[in-house]
């Protein structure tokens, strides 16, 4: 029974979100730290080098690390903040007990009886509906040897197929798509690459706001005369003083690559040499955007025909150039295809696999990379191997000492996932680093779903919102709490080390985990002591695979500040090497375990694939009824769900709640002005919040940012439709209709502007 | 000391309005958990640029000059600091004095309150928080050798006119390398109209939008007024 224990004001009221500020030793100017300790921030995918202050098991603040080559001492401001999440007054210190006549609807338990009536629970419901009743739920903010671990506990404890995580909201298309085109999915290159490209084509990614510190690599590039173009239905802070500005409409990603290639292939600004021994494919790509004209591409676009091949030209006449791409083209029903466009007019331009010649998508989470790489996918393993795959099952069936029969076949995304859960198939859910009632679109369905839930145990370090409907709650840590490893946005494998203890009751999220296989019954291959010994055996099992880890230890990556992968152990006649990482993938003679030196590609010919990428609009698009495109995003202050960033005194006060942008033209139309409650409704909900009327977005579409729950929330608009190779949602359009609201909502006066 | 050869460039094309800077000024242990840095949008209805202002350390800085307790003092380095304790009055003077509004009267405190570039960093070799941090290094702490190494686009600046007022700072701006100025003259910019566009600004026009075709976007507004 995974209803809501109690009123919802009453869960507010003792769990938060309430802010924390500085206060007591962390206000004191003369409080010398302890230590400093050099990690990362525990946010976006850029994972900037950090040094936290530590004095009495507390982070006190930060010092900048300059010495790390990425960020060089650069923080945005939630990096700057992010100390404040320790020692925060709405921290779990226990394990809780659904208890509806407790305040808040839930009571403190001895940590050790909530292990066990969680495993009992596992049990009861395995024994009952069969291994695949019970589903996990977890995360891309984990550390690689968490994600890593939660891949095997899914497989090898609880036996079951469905597991997935919230990577699946975020670069599953640019994956998918990676993996189509190159055989592989990492970025291309080293952010380094950025400066010295003579043009940086930006698609789909509000760079300013949601990769920070990727504004100094475009803008250094600029200064060395690089060209930017930005395509985005907003003037975003990187898009406002770009060279060209493409203000694509939503979803219509595709045609606008289709239109791009069909230009630099008639006024033969392509790179023969390079299609010709280094891709297949080319031929029939070359006839499928025939048909985008420039005037066909301006209609579907919304983008000029004379901005359309303005860009062609630019991009077709480069010498070099680095194309980015995030969300903004990836959150689609099409979002593999938009990706795969983007791919090639790089590969048509010939300019990958060199210096300042990049592509690469904007990785969102923490370890985005990482956590997309080892297992917790739900028809992958680790290694970047394929679950489907029999050899690929032998090998990590070998190095897990299972039976290969007795390891679950591939299972179903996470919002497949929840559509199981509604029909009663699956009835059990174990959830850590994810918050599916924020996170996911239409989130009224994914509350029915939570709510059908026989049994819903939630690992976090603060109530989530998802985690109000848990029948049990258990005490997890924090990124600064535990050690491991992440990959960033380039490929970078990097340290995260420990600066204090987990308060409390509060574990470590793996030993939650192996505390739960233990009470199972099920220790086999679940007591590991350390992170390095999951890291050890993480090595073992991705040797000799596509993303291969084998030859990364903890002191080369404290060494070299960080190791790009693939970083093999042996080279290709087996004899042990010592491999310094691969900063720059597909460069021309590089050898890979797919092309056997046929190539740099990862196809057994060594050759990348230009895929066809027909066109098709956005699975709801405008009508008279909802005659506007609603697109979603982040904004600088906040992350993700705001679990941990709505409850930071300080990021609140920067954007305390979300708003509703609209163009001046549509707001005098409907008579909103700026300021005042406005109502969206899409035909899954609706939400009443302030209109924010500014010239910066396209008139036929709104914008609301996504990180609030309940009444604030966008994704209670947001559509469920999913591309169908990568299965990520279309948060990026969905057609929804606005009005000037009678009355401020009830919220208005009942909640804080983080809750 | 800070050292000589050490200099603070701020270049608000670059600024993409983060407040990375005001959370990090806010860190410093002078005044911890109190901002320093103004970082405002110009017109958010029509653009996102914001301008970060730091202290921009006058070579004759009226703030000291119209303090009546003579509270504001700069060092022999040129950093100018906040007002001493013991002797500010909190008169509020050097707040409405300042030509670019910098110091913030911290009523809690009775005191004056300003960016002092970091004085506890910066006179031992550190760089001031905000400019370590800013993720557009919109603000830069550097050598005029670095500077002009990384921005051969512009130069800087120190030399701003307030009508016949002629202030020179320590802090630099950064202009276009083709603007043929000397100084910036503030109070010419306050009035937009007046001001002659001899500088193309890389700026994408506010218009933008009404390049599109209108057919684009009328017809579908029509349903929405059913």
């Amino acid at each position: 029974m995974a209803v809501l224990p109690t009123d919802e004001l009453n869960l507010i009221t003792q769990f938060g979100p309430h802010t924390a500020y500085d206060a007591g030793v962390r206000l004191d100017a003369g409080a010398e730290p302890d230590k400093l300790v050099k990690t990362h921030c525990c946010f976006c995918g850029q994972q900037c080098g950090i040094q936290l202050k530590v004095k009495s098991n507390q982070v006190i603040g930060f010092e900048p690390w300059e010495e790390f080559p990425f960020n060089k001492g650069m923080l945005c401001p939630k990096g700057v903040k992010r100390y404040l999440q320790g020692s925060h007054p709405d921290r779990l210190l226990t394990a809780l007990n659904r208890d509806p006549n407790a305040p808040g609807g839930f009571s403190p338990m001895p940590y050790e009886d909530a292990i066990k009536t969680v495993a009992d629970s596992i049990s009861a419901i395995q024994s009952k509906h069969g291994n695949s009743a019970f589903g996990v739920l977890s995360g891309a903010s984990l550390t690689t040897e968490k994600a890593y671990l939660m891949g095997k506990f899914a497989r090898v404890c609880l036996k079951t197929p469905y597991i997935d995580y919230n990577g699946r909201l975020c670069m599953v298309s640019a994956g998918a798509a990676n993996k189509k085109a190159f055989g592989v999915d990492r970025a291309a290159n080293p952010w380094s690459d950025i400066i010295g490209a003579e043009v940086v084509w930006i698609s789909g990614a509000n760079v300013a706001e949601c990769a920070p510190i990727t504004t100094n690599y475009v803008w250094q590039a600029r200064e060395r005369g690089a060209k930017v173009i930005v395509v985005d239905p907003r003037i975003t802070p990187i898009a406002r003083t770009c060279d060209l500005f493409l203000p694509v409409k939503p979803g219509r990603d595709a045609a606008l690559f289709n239109g791009v290639l069909n230009i630099m292939i008639e006024r033969d600004w392509i790179d023969h040499e390079f299609i010709r021994n280094f891709t297949v494919g080319f031929d029939k790509v070359a006839e499928t955007v025939r048909e985008w004209t420039p005037r066909r591409t301006a209609e579907v676009t919304g983008i000029s025909e004379k901005l359309v091949h303005q860009a062609a030209e630019w991009w077709g006449n480069a010498k070099s150039s680095f194309l980015m791409h995030a969300r903004g083209i990836e959150h689609h029903s099409h979002g593999v295809n938009n990706c795969l466009g983007a791919i090639n007019i790089v590969l048509a331009s010939g300019r990958i696999g060199r210096k300042n010649c990049g592509y690469a998508t904007i990785t969102g989470q923490a370890n985005g990379q990482g956590g997309r790489e080892h297992g917790q996918k739900c028809d992958q393993l680790p290694g970047g191997r394929d679950l489907a795959n029999p050899d690929h099952r032998k090998h990590i069936a070998h190095i897990w000492g299972i039976k290969e029969a007795d390891m679950p076949g591939p299972g179903v995304d996470a919002y497949e996932l929840m559509r199981k859960i509604d029909s009663g198939e699956i009835k059990g859910l174990l959830s850590l680093c994810f918050n599916p009632l924020v996170s996911l679109p239409d989130n009224q369905f994914v509350k029915r779903c939570l709510e059908k839930l026989e049994f819903y145990v939630a690992i976090d370090f603060f109530m989530n919102d998802s985690a109000r409907h848990a029948d049990i709650v258990l005490p997890g840590s924090l990124q600064e709490e535990d050690e491991g490893t992440v990959t960033q946005i380039e490929g970078r494998v990097i340290r995260i080390n420990k600066a204090v203890d987990c308060p409390g009751d509060a574990r470590q999220d793996w030993r939650i985990i192996q505390d739960i296989a233990a009470a199972l019954g099920r220790t086999h291959g679940m007591t590991f002591s350390s992170p390095g010994e999951m890291f050890q055996e993480l090595r073992r099992a991705s040797k000799g695979g596509v993303i291969d880890y084998s030859g990364i230890t903890y002191e080369k990556i404290e060494k070299q500040y960080g190791v790009f992968w693939p970083c093999p152990s042996e080279d290709k006649d087996g004899k042990p090497i010592e491999h310094p990482g691969t900063p720059r993938m597909f460069e021309p003679g590089s050898w890979n375990p797919v092309a056997k030196g046929a190539g740099p590609f990862y196809f057994p010919d060594g050759k990348a694939h230009f895929v066809a990428t027909p066109y098709a609009p956005p699975t709801e698009d405008v009508d008279t009824e909802f005659p506007l495109m609603l697109t979603t995003g982040r904004v600088v202050s906040q992350f993700l769900s705001g679990t941990q960033t709505r409850r930071i005194g300080p990021l609140v006060d920067q954007y305390p709640e979300p708003r509703i942008e609209l163009h001046p033209r549509l707001a005098q139309k409907l008579g909103i002005n700026d300021g005042d409650w406005a109502t969206a409704e899409t035909r899954r909900g609706s939400v009443t919040l302030r209109a924010q009327v500014v010239a910066t977005i396209r008139p036929d579409t709104i914008f609301i940012p996504y990180h609030w729950a309940g009444r604030k929330s966008a994704n209670r608009l947001t559509i469920s439709a999913q591309d169908p190779i990568s299965k990520i949602p279309e948060y990026k359009a969905c057609a929804a209709r606005l009005s000037k609201a009678a009355a401020a909502p009830a919220y208005a006066n009942e909640l804080q502007p983080q809750q | 000391m800070l050292s000589e050869n050490m200099n603070f460039y701020i270049d608000p094309s670059r600024c993409i309005g983060c407040q990375a800077c005001v959370q990090a000024c806010g860190e410093c242990d002078t005044h911890k958990g109190h901002p320093m840095i103004h970082l405002e949008y110009v017109d958010r209805a029509h653009s996102t640029q914001t301008a970060p202002v730091v202290c921009m350390h006058c070579n004759h800085p009226t703030c000291a000059k119209v303090c009546p307790a003579d509270a504001i003092k700069k060092t022999p380095d040129g950093v100018v600091q906040s007002a001493r304790k013991p002797r500010c009055i909190a008169c509020s003077n050097c707040v409405l004095a300042c030509p670019f509004g910098v110091p913030k009267m911290k009523s809690d405190f009775e005191l004056m309150m300003k960016c002092d570039m970091c004085y506890d960093r910066t006179s031992e070799g550190k760089r001031p928080m905000c400019a370590t941090v800013c993720p557009s290094q919109a603000l830069f702490f550097g050598t005029q050798e670095q500077i002009e190494q990384l921005r051969p686009r512009s130069k800087p600046v120190n030399e701003f006119k307030f009508g016949r007022e002629v202030v020179r700072t320590k802090v630099r701006m950064m202009v276009p390398i083709e603007a043929a100025i000397e100084h910036i003259d503030v109070t010419a910019a306050m009035d937009a109209q007046t001001t002659s566009r001899r500088v193309r600004l890389n700026v994408v026009p506010e218009d933008a939008f009404d390049a599109m075709s209108a057919s684009l976007f009328e017809p579908e507004l029509e349903g929405s007024s059913q």
